[in-house]
């Protein structure tokens, strides 16, 4: 069986186009397996649309303490041990600062803690089209763990991508190069990054291209709203060439793919002979051409 | 107090959805009041990506790295009991026959399994997980910024570190992470108020509505401002109205905007029309903190 390819779709800085992107090239793409990991604040699901929700999975997440007020004996050992002040004078734990570290259970010298898992997400298995698959999750508000449940979006991806014979997972990923980001890319094949023409597109780029470059991933890179800045998309073509980057394509700014967001529509299906939409399937054919060189490569 | 009678306040500007323009409001929102005669200080607490520093343009007169405590292991004294990496939540020990391993970019620093270490042959060294910076920025802000290094997946000890530098009798603007976890609620446990920043779309309504209720969860004060509107969006109107939040500036879709912010400018410097609608914002804030912001703004 061949070898199943990841793509991450990624950007540093929030609200660059992730996700209008991601949404427009999993139209285009055949037997299609589409997660999207941006668990905290997910959105895909609102342009892709899924016709059936196939199985809904529990993700639990860490554990939190508990005080047994009966049982305490208010000796204060785990306000002691406690490094995140989660445990009032009275001793409560506010479960918003806890840590799920466990040492004021473990050191209790009165077993009076209780120190369970809880549910803290789901994650869904749909149905897109007539074949495809997408996997997507929510986390519930302010819970922790969100590394944790991109992992698990990216296994159930995984073991759809096999059912189905399927070579290709592509992943919309969370904004910013910290735990969840991590989690995302970590063993993917190539990370599509999307950027945009301003001074904190570009200071964001960089952290997330030297991300990609720690993990040792190829990647590529599009510029959209490029024509807000174009200066600047000269700089990020030359960045690319110095970085060993491949330069992607740029999209121009096009109000119509907010349009098309309000109609739960991806932009190629709202208008797909406006400039952005030529523009994405310019970069769909490259993208293509690239993961055939991997494909080839790894053979 | 300081000279206006203002004493410190925490104002949190969070969004769920990233690029809705948190950034934009925050560093604008901090100039302003900084004209108003107030001292202010700029907190970035997306240490992911920290980006108040292109508009605000702090000279930095400090910078020190931020750490986190890690284990180290005496391999002599260690029997490979097993009672460490047992315990440890997060997966961040390894027993093997003869030697404990240890993942320190999983440890939390919780010093755990120093405390359980029967024969003591654990111990506590450290680690840096990224830096702090301080500098003065434009109008005299104080700016404090929080800078993860890359590769590093603890961004939650950085953000409590850069929240240890808030200095007395300023009006603390802290610039929050987008999301709707840990990092969020460590950026805005502790605010006086969360100002969310949100755009008239699916995608911005989707995550305006975890993150209120993130920000009701903590019991924090909440106000909405609504960036890049153009021809309204029902659903979210909608939805403010059944939450009852108020609107505390709406800022237009606007090219001029956009390019002021690719050149890196406020666009209180580059665009001074705006001016009204942040005199708006500040009026609207202090109502929601039940408080007077301002006095004696002179506006050039």
């Amino acid at each position: 069986m061949e070898l199943i390819k990841e793509v991450a779709v990624v950007s540093g800085k929030g609200g660059t186009g992730k996700t209008s992107l991601s949404g427009a090239l999993a139209t285009l793409l055949q037997n299609r397996v589409i997660a999207d990991c941006d668990v905290d604040a997910a959105n895909l699901h609102l342009i892709l649309n899924p016709e059936e929700i196939l199985e809904t999975k529990e993700f639990t997440g860490g554990k939190k303490a508990v005080i047994n007020p009966d049982s305490c004996i208010k000796c204060g050992t785990c306000r002691e041990v406690c490094r995140y002040g989660a445990i009032s004078e009275k001793f409560v734990i506010d479960p918003f600062q806890c840590e799920g570290c466990g040492a004021c259970y473990f050191l209790c010298p009165a077993e009076a803690i209780a120190f369970s898992s809880r549910l803290a997400g789901h994650c869904y298995i749909s149905r897109i089209g007539e074949n495809g698959r997408f996997v997507f999750a929510e986390l519930l508000p302010a819970e922790e763990n969100s590394g944790k449940l991109v992992a698990m979006v990216r296994n159930e991806a995984r073991a759809e991508a096999e059912k189905a014979g399927n070579r290709l997972i592509l992943i919309d990923g969370p904004p910013g190069i910290g735990c969840t980001v991590i989690s995302s890319l970590t063993g993917t094949h190539l990370v599509v990054i999307v950027t945009e023409p301003t001074p904190s597109g570009i200071h964001d780029l960089k952290r997330v291209v030297e991300l990609a470059e720690h993990f040792q991933i190829k990647t590529a890179l599009v510029v959209n709203k490029s024509d807000i800045n174009p200066q600047y998309v000269q700089e990020m073509k030359l960045y690319c060439d110095l970085r060993g980057l491949i330069y992607l394509g740029e999209i121009p700014y096009e109000p119509k793919i907010t349009e098309a967001q309000k109609q739960a529509k991806t932009i190629l299906d709202y208008d797909p002979h406006c400039e952005a939409s030529r523009s994405i399937q310019r970069i769909f054919a490259k993208l293509q051409s690239i993961l055939e060189e991997i494909w080839t490569a790894t053979k | 107090m300081n000279e206006n009678g203002m004493g410190t306040m925490k104002i949190a500007f969070a969004s769920g959805k990233g690029g809705t323009g948190k950034t934009t409001v925050a560093v604008n929102f901090a100039y302003f009041l900084a004209f108003s005669l107030q001292q202010v200080q700029y907190l970035d607490c997306d240490v992911e990506e920290p980006n108040g520093h292109i508009f605000l343009k702090p000279e930095i007169y400090e910078k020190y790295a931020a750490k986190v405590m890690t284990p180290v292991i005496d391999q002599d004294k260690c029997t490979s009991c097993g009672e460490c990496s047992a315990k440890c939540q997060f997966n961040a020990l390894v027993t093997l026959p003869g030697n404990v391993l240890v993942f320190p970019e999983l440890c939390h620093g919780c010093g755990l399994c120093v405390r359980l270490c029967p024969v003591g042959a654990i111990s506590e060294g450290e680690r840096e997980i990224g830096y702090i910076e301080k500098g003065k920025a434009l109008n005299n802000i104080e700016f404090v910024s929080g800078v993860l290094n890359v590769g590093e997946p603890m961004s939650g000890p950085l953000i409590q570190e850069v929240k240890t530098e808030y200095v007395d009798n300023h009006i603390q603007i802290i610039d929050a992470p987008p999301g709707t976890s840990c990092p969020v609620v460590k950026t805005i446990s502790d605010v006086d108020c969360v100002v969310m920043v949100t755009e008239p779309t699916p995608f911005g309504l989707h995550d305006l509505k975890i993150a209120v209720t993130v920000a009701e969860m903590l019991g924090r004060p909440i106000g909405v401002v609504i960036n890049r509107e153009s021809g309204g969006f029902p659903p979210l109107t909608d939805y403010l109205l059944e939450k009852g939040l108020h609107v505390l500036m709406t800022l237009p879709e606007s090219r001029d905007i956009s390019v002021s912010y690719s050149m890196g400018n406020l666009i209180l410097r580059s665009l001074p029309a705006y001016v009204e609608k942040f005199m708006e914002l500040t009026a609207n804030i202090g109502r929601l903190l039940g408080r007077t912001l301002w006095r004696n703004v002179k506006w050039n």
